[in-house]
């Protein structure tokens, strides 16, 4: 980026956001039609550097760890979404994720790690990661679920570049908290920021990926662009969105959940049909676009890849 | 215009909400999730139309309009409507008959089994709503038959509070106003309110007169 923004003026308070929304789609059709230009053969597979929302991003990977299930419509999920930095309702999102910029975007990563405390410009983050399509199982704690072809890369990889330390016990992750863009973080559903984390095995595990992209395309806003944590076997809320922060941490973090409700939401958080929330139960589930209901599957359909994570470890005291 | 008229009138306004349900549905715009978003719109206007039907008596006597009487029962079998398309919904749209989720959710949720303690309790309401009803149970019996639908307003909003994530601020407000409604009766009881000459009727003891009853 060679052009900061004036911290003061955004173009949004000038310009009328109709037109501005059509300007800015049209730059972003030209720098796609550029970037491609550029990228061409010689990044095939790699982050190519320019991504912008609705970019198309070319050459995926396609990956043994997809579902053959059919994925919901591009329609049915950027429509219908929980991110209550925007609001509680499902179209919330939606409607008023816009108001987020996302550019310039950087994350910071800190903690327990040999490699030095960093902002790290997303670019930079991607670059090194080859980008690979996963078709995924979502299941929300609502009892409703989606399959979603994610684009991103194993969080694994990313992790093991900053070298943490064997104090790092758990990841923990934050949401961008920015109320003048996010009117949800305007009230107090939720404490903000969005806190989410992992124990260090389970975001090793090839499963949990950082996602940039959906169907071919890069994330929209109310998916939680640019950069989201994707962990399948868990309920939806712990795929935590447009992440700012990573840290690595002795102690296991207070998610936002756990903080606002500990009795109904814990830590782990696997989907587990055998263990109900409090209030109702999660024993079965609406895959969105099908009538009938289905039984939901131990996490979440993934328990032959990640049982043996918990082990030993009584499920339903650890919800 | 004639109160037949006006009945005529709200009788349209009632099916305002189904009718928008189903243009919704004919345009494809129930969201991504159709059978929530009938669940709860169907939810939501059970409740409006159970507070609408309990607004009618204080109402009526703080305003002294005898009128609004004869719309006690048509509102109050919109509710009953409004809850039977949502309870409908629930069993053949959300479970299809599969009673052995219906069971295990109406027995160990505690927000479907308020939910459906409320609309069983709206049942022998909706039975005994004709006037020849009326005249078999005879009035004091009637009234206190009748009373149930406070009980069906309160499980009705409990239900509500006890499905939300963390959004408590919809089933609070329906919560305030069902307050109100109810304090407003223990109000008129104890200051012992009277509207000239309706009481003669039995209007103000809770009896629906047959004139209010008629067209």
């Amino acid at each position: 980026m060679l052009i900061r923004q004036a911290p003061d003026i955004r173009s949004s308070e000038i310009t009328p956001e109709r037109l501005y929304r059509n300007r800015r789609q049209f730059i972003q059709g030209a720098s796609g039609v550029v970037a491609g230009a550029l990228v061409g053969g010689a990044m095939l597979g790699r982050y190519g550097g320019l991504l912008r929302a609705q970019e198309s991003i070319d050459n995926l990977k396609q990956s043994p760890l997809s579902t053959d299930e059919e994925p919901n419509s591009y329609e049915d999920i950027t429509t219908y979404n929980n991110f209550y930095e925007f609001g509680l309702d499902k179209g919330d999102p939606a409607r008023y994720s816009h108001e987020m910029s996302i550019d310039p975007w950087s994350v910071r990563v800190e903690g327990e790690m040999n490699k030095p405390a960093a902002d790290v410009a997303l670019d930079d983050l991607l670059r090194p990661h080859t980008l690979e399509e996963r078709i995924y199982r979502l299941r929300c704690v609502e009892a409703w679920s989606m399959v979603v072809p994610w684009v991103g890369f194993p969080l694994g990889d990313l992790i093991k570049r900053f070298e943490p330390t064997s104090k790092a016990k758990f990841v923990k992750f934050e949401t961008l908290h920015r109320p003048s863009e996010m009117r949800g973080q305007r009230g107090r559903s939720l404490e903000w920021p969005y806190v989410e984390g992992l124990r260090m095995d389970e975001a090793m595990h090839p499963l949990a990926i950082l996602a940039v992209g959906m169907y071919g395309k890069t994330l929209l806003n109310q998916q939680g662009a640019p950069l989201r944590l994707v962990v399948p076997w868990k309920y939806g809320f712990k795929s935590i969105k447009s992440i700012v922060k990573m840290e690595f941490v002795e102690e296991q973090p207070r998610n936002s959940w756990n903080v606002a409700i500990p009795n109904e939401y814990g830590f782990y958080s696997n989907v587990n049909p055998e263990v109900d929330h409090p209030r109702w139960s999660q024993a079965s589930e609406r895959r969105i676009g099908s009538f009938f209901r289905m039984r939901t599957a131990m996490f979440n359909g993934y328990a032959d890849q990640v049982a043996g994570l918990y082990d030993g470890m009584d499920l339903a005291q650890n919800y | 215009m004639s109160v037949r008229r006006v009945k005529l009138c709200v009788f349209a306004a009632c099916l305002i909400p189904l009718g928008l349900l189903v243009w919704r549905a004919v345009m494809g715009d129930l969201t991504a999730n159709p059978i929530e978003y009938i669940t709860h719109r169907t939810g939501d206007w059970t409740l409006r139309f159970l507070l609408l039907t309990l607004a009618v008596t204080p109402l009526r006597k703080l305003m002294g309009w005898s009128q609004l009487a004869s719309f006690r029962r048509m509102l109050g079998l919109f509710a009953f409507f409004y809850a039977t398309l949502h309870f409908s919904t629930y069993l053949v749209l959300d479970f299809f008959f599969d009673f052995e989720l219906i069971l295990d959710d109406v027995i160990e949720r505690r927000y479907v089994t308020a939910g459906f303690f409320g609309f069983v309790s709206l049942v022998p309401l909706a039975a005994t709503s004709t006037k020849a009803m009326i005249r078999r149970l005879g009035g004091e019996r009637w009234r206190s038959l009748h009373r149930l639908a406070y009980v069906a307003a309160v499980a009705g909003v409990v239900h509500y509070f006890w499905l939300v994530k963390i959004d408590v601020l919809p089933p609070l407000t329906y919560a305030v106003i069902l307050a109100v409604l109810l304090g407003s009766r223990v109000w008129f009881r104890y200051t012992n309110h009277r509207v000239g000459r309706a009481s003669a009727t039995g209007r103000d003891r809770g009896v629906p007169t047959d004139a209010d009853l008629a067209g």
